[in-house]
Parts: C-alpha cells; structure tokens; sequence
C-alpha cells in the first residue's frame, strides 16, 4: 500500500523538476541564513561567556550551523539531481546514490527540528548557568587585584548598565556580599570595625549597591547608599522609591533576552524546515516518477509517484527487523522452534 | 584642434557603451550610498539635538540626502542613454539632449567636491554649537520637573556613559553648577544652609559629580562625593588617581565623534566625485564617437571621439564670446531703436 501516490503526465514531471530546481536555490539560501543565525547566537552567547558557569547551551548554535551547512550540501545536490532527471541517458547515475541521500538528509532536517526543540527546552539549564555565574561574578566583583579576576567588576558593571538590571535576582544581592575590597576600608575607624563585627565571617557588609545599577532615568541623583535607611535621605522612601536604581535582576533579565533571541531564531529555523522539507518530497516524487519511466521507450507516458513504497509502519518494521534480530535474537530463534514443534503436532 | 581623440570603430564603440552602463549601476548604487550617509547623519544630529545649541544647523546632511537623491537620477538617465546607444535610432532620440546633459553633469560634480569641502570644514562651527549646547544642558540636569527639560539629566547621563566623558571640558565643570536639585535638598540642614550661603548664587554647590562620569574600568567602587578632599576617602589621592571617573571632557569626545563622521563621508563623496567624472567623461567619449560616423548611413564605419571639440583656451575664448554675444544682444536691440527713432 504506496504512501501518497500521485499521477505525474510528462508535462507535470517537468514542471515538478523546474520547481524543484528553483525551490533548491531557496532552500541553498536558507541554509546559509540558518548558519548565519547559528554564529549570530554563538556570538551573542560568547559575549557574556563570562557570567555563564556551563557551556551546555552552546549545542544549540552548534546545533544549527552544522545543519546550515549540512543543508547546502543536500540543496546543491537536489539541484543537480533535478537537473539530470529529465534526461532519461543522465538520470540512471544517481540510482544508488538516492537512497542513502535521503536517509542523510531526512536526519540533518530533523536536526532542524530539534534544534528548535532544544532552544526551548534548554531555557532551564541556561538559567541555572546564569544564576551560578551570577553569583561568582558578584562574589569576585571586588577582587580586581587578583589575576584571572581582575575584570570582573568590569565586566558586571558594564553588564548591568548595558542590560539595565542589578544583582542576580535583585539588588539585594549586593547587600550581602562584601563587595568593597580590603585595600579601600581603614580598619581603624569604628564604623568599619563594627560593619566587621557584625557577621560570622567578618566580612564588610553595607546595604549599598555599585553606581552600576543606578538608572538614568531617575529624576534625581542616584541614591548608593544606606538604601534601607529612610532618613538618611532628605524626601525618600525605599518601599516606594522605583526609578532609582534598576529594579529587575540581571538574571532574569538576561534569560529574558536570550530567550527571545532563541524564539526568534526558531520561528526562521522552523520556516527554513518547511522549505527543505518541500525539497525533499519534491525529489521523492520526482525519483519515483522518473524511476517508471526508466526501460519504457515511450518516455512520455504517465508515471505515478509515491512517498514510501510501503506503509508507515511496514517500512519502520522493514528497518527495525535487521536492528531487533541482533538485540533479540533468542526470540525470533525460539519462535522458530515454537512453530517446528507446533507442525508436527498438527 | 580635438582634444584627447580616439578613434573607434563598432567593436570597440560597443564595449566603452557597456562599460559606461556597467559604471552608471555603480554610481546609482553611489548615490544611494550617498543619500543614505547624509540620512544617518541627520539622524545622529537629532538624536543629540538636545545638547547642541538651538541653532545648530541640519544644512550638511540636508544637502547630502539631495545630491544622493540628484546623483541617482542622473545616473539612472545616463545608464539609459548608454544603453540606447547600442541602438542608432534609439540614440537619434536622445541626441538633443546630449549636450546639455553633459553641461549639467559638469556643474554637478563641481556640486559635489564643493559638498566634500564642505564636510571638512563644517567642523569648526560645530564646535561652538557643542560647547554652547552642553553648558546649558549641564545647568538643566537638575530640571527634571520642568516641561521641556525634564529628559535632559537621562540624555546627559546616558552620552556621558555612551562616550565616556563627564562634564564639558574636563569634570571640575560639574563642581561649577548645581546639579541636585532643590526637592531633594533638607534646607533644616547645617551643611545645606552653608553651602548655599558659601556663594553668591544661593546655589548648593559640591565637590561632586554624577553617577554617570564613573569608569568600570576603576579597581576600586566609584568616588563620587568630596573628591577634592583626600581624607573623607582611605587611600585616595585626588592628584594621581586617574581611573576613578573619566577624564575626557564630553565636547572632545563629541566633536571627535561628529568630525570623524564628517571626515568619512567627505572622503566618501571625493570618492563618488572621481566616479562620476569617470562616467561623465565615458559619456563623452559614446556620444562624440557616435556623431562622428565617417560614413552616417553604415553604422559599422569607424569614428574619432573626443573630449572637447577644440583645445581647451578655444572652448574657453568660445564660450565666453557666447556669453557677451547673449549680452550684447539687448543692447543691440536698443542700438537699433536709437537711429530708427532719430531718422523719423
């Protein structure tokens, strides 16, 4: 029972393998734009690989060049496939080369397809990264002196500016990290000593946040400082006060954009999966027709043209008995025994 | 006596025409360039228009979107009549126009190196609208409640992070004026009450600048406040510390971005003048060596082209006797008028 059959006259063969030929030049191009896009989001992902702990994320750039690339190959091909279809002399060659194709090309698309997939399901890991790098950057945001994080407070000043957010999921965050180094406190004045005292681990506590996080849009100048202490500051309330410093996390924030890059990238990548998938039920209907045709003196005649020779299920089965003979093969040896003593006793 | 004469016959005509076509699609392509450059510029001026001066004046990128606009046109017209030329009654068609045309083309580029110059030396006067614009939007940072200047502290607190600079010239310019505003300042206070009555003015001022002058790049957290005093901070030296807040004055760091702009697209528009009086002159040459057929019934004969008929003092002395010929031609007129009127 043939998947999909289609009758194809000698006119419509032609007209299928025109159309093929044009839609492998798009796709071509949708597979360059669909690398392109992967070292848009590897890029953008390396930019802040400093406030990130793991690498996991990075499958999905990968992920989508190696198909971008990938998918050039299989569209050129097509291309020339197409091409020589109509020549009955030229199209033979490409018997044995068709089958496996497409088995390489139906698994690069479906690796589109997955990609997509993974842009969504990879949103959890990208913030436990962001949250643990987070946390080291705020950590080590004092530790300018000390190599291999001397630029860290570079990094996440520049960050919450560019971003507009302070700390990792507030700027409380700040108020509990020493975030002054030892170098700038004098350890003789009260104040200091006392701040000192005050914790388990002697560290310098202050409910300050970095001039970082201060937002531009404020109507009055940045309040650092005692941001708890209401009467430290003429006129200001901190339970109301909202446009005085950035009042979203870092992490959240950049969740946010990497989210919405990936959402976007993957509405493309999934238009580019509608093309090449045209693409390759386009070829298939052209092999079948075109394999009809082959031996007939009249090549003018109508063909039928299918997807799958058999059903769904047959063909799976066709592919999978090879593949369970090895996993299982005391059943299959056991059932012959079952059927041989059956015989007999009927 | 021609000048630069060449001689050509139908293979060689062919080609200077398809070549000349090929080189017209650059130009438009030129002229788009061009018009896009003079509109990015606008836009970069408005977007900054705040801090300049009010009468800062868009006549540069004004002017650039409508010799873009100009050049693809006549570009466009020129590549049409290249490509007519292959054909000779086509040609016929365009043969009136010609000349005057390539008058026009002339007095264009002599527009467009005039437009180059320009943008090289329109830097000076943009010096003044900065300097001006940038110490009345440094007196407005604290007006976030008056209509009208409410987003200047934003638009100063964002260039200032953007260009990494602070104040005018140098930082001291924000220890000049008063920029916290009075709703935010306790006037029960003593340090208030001393500061205002410390100057003429009645203004609070303070050895302090915005948030917006700090450098990320700074090992220690930012020093805003007291940064004359050495010891209202541990281990701070207001004479050596260099890193603490930028040390670049916003009109150096403005002009330096505006004047390299300005450099670029005025070596961009030499670029497309060389251009253009490359085509100009390959349309010459198509038009003499089409008009000069040594047999005008056989298109393939062979034909001379050239860049002006005569030498150039010939042409010179020619049109200048043009001139004074369409001068003299009223008076003229008149001379003729006097005798009739005294012979009757």
């Amino acid at each position: 029972m043939v998947l999909m059959k289609m009758k194809f006259p000698a006119e419509k063969r032609v007209r299928l393998a025109q159309g093929l030929w044009l839609l492998s030049w798009t796709a071509t191009m949708a597979g360059a734009l669909t690398f392109c896009l992967g070292c848009l989001l590897k890029t953008e992902l390396r930019r802040r690989a400093e406030v990130m702990d793991n690498t996991e994320i990075h499958c999905v750039p990968h992920t989508l060049m190696v198909v971008g690339i990938a998918s050039l190959g299989i569209n050129y091909f097509a291309g020339r496939i197409c091409q020589d279809a109509l020549d009955p002399g030229r199209f033979p060659r490409w018997k044995g080369f068709l089958n496996p194709y497409f088995k390489v090309s139906l698994f690069f698309t479906s690796l589109m397809l997955l990609a997509v997939i993974m842009s969504y399901a990879m949103k959890g890991s990208l913030e436990a990264s962001l949250k643990i790098g987070l946390k080291n950057g705020i950590r080590f945001y004092k530790d300018t002196d000390t190599p291999g994080r001397c630029f860290q407070k570079q990094t996440i000043d520049r960050l919450q500016m560019e971003f507009q957010c302070c700390g990792n999921t507030d700027f409380r965050d700040w108020f509990e990290v020493q975030w002054i180094s030892n170098r700038y406190l004098d350890f003789s004045t009260k104040e200091v000593k006392d701040r000192i005292k005050s914790n388990v681990d002697g560290r310098y506590l202050v409910d300050s946040v970095p001039f970082s996080c201060c937002n531009p849009s404020s109507p009055r100048p940045c309040i650092q400082d005692q941001l708890t202490n209401n009467s430290a500051h003429y006129n200001y309330e901190h339970q109301t006060e909202e446009l005085n410093i950035f009042v979203h996390g870092c992490r959240e924030t950049l969740v946010k954009y990497y989210m919405g890059l990936m959402n976007t990238i993957g509405a493309v990548v999934l238009s580019v999966f509608l093309v090449q998938g045209s693409v390759l039920v386009s070829l298939r209907y052209l092999q079948t027709s075109m394999e009809a045709v082959a031996g007939q003196e009249n090549a003018e005649i109508e063909t039928e043209g299918y997807l799958l020779e058999k059903s769904v299920k047959e063909t799976v089965m066709e592919y999978l008995d090879p593949v369970l003979k090895i996993i299982m093969p005391n059943q299959v040896a056991s059932s012959d025994e079952g059927a041989e003593a059956g015989n007999p006793a009927s | 006596m021609a000048l630069m004469k060449v001689k050509f016959d139908l293979k060689k005509r062919v080609k200077l025409a398809q070549f000349v076509w090929f080189m017209y699609w650059f130009s438009v392509m030129a002229g788009v360039l061009v018009f896009s450059m003079g509109l990015f510029f606008k836009i970069e001026l408005r977007k900054r228009s705040e801090l300049m001066d009010n009468n800062e004046s868009h006549f540069l990128p004004n002017l650039l979107i409508i010799v873009g606009l100009v050049a693809c046109g006549l570009n466009a017209l020129g590549g049409k009549i290249c490509y007519d030329s292959l054909d000779p009654a086509k040609f016929a068609t365009w043969k009136p126009i010609m000349k005057p045309f390539l008058v026009s083309c002339l007095f264009f580029n002599i527009l467009l190196v005039v437009v180059a110059l320009l943008c090289f030396v329109m830097r000076i006067p943009f010096q003044f609208t900065l300097a001006e614009g940038l110490k009345n939007g440094m007196k407005f940072y604290k007006d976030t409640d008056t209509p009208g200047r409410c987003y200047m502290k934003r638009t100063l607190d964002l260039m200032q992070m953007e260009f990494r600079c602070c104040g005018n010239n140098n930082y001291r310019d924000w220890f000049e004026i008063q920029w916290v505003s009075n709703r935010y300042l306790n006037f029960a206070a003593k340090e208030v009450k001393d500061r205002i009555g410390s100057n003429v003015d009645g203004q609070y001022l303070m050895d302090g600048v915005p948030f917006s002058c700090c450098n990320p790049s700074s090992p220690r957290p930012c020093i805003q406040g007291q940064m004359t005093n050495n010891t209202a901070h541990y281990s701070y030296d207001h004479y050596t510390e260099e890193l603490n807040v930028w040390k670049r004055g916003c009109r150096d760091a403005l002009l330096s971005y505006y004047g390299g702009l300005m450099n670029t697209i005025g070596a961009l528009v030499l670029l497309v003048t060389i251009l253009e009086v490359g085509v100009m002159v390959g349309l010459q040459y198509v038009d003499t060596s089409l008009s000069t057929l040594s047999n005008p019934e056989d298109p393939e004969s062979e034909s001379e082209g050239y860049l002006l008929e005569k030498t150039v003092k010939e042409t010179y002395t020619d049109i200048m006797a043009k001139m004074k010929s369409m001068g003299k031609g009223n008076q003229v007129e008149g001379g003729e008028e006097a005798p009739v009127a005294t012979v009757s």
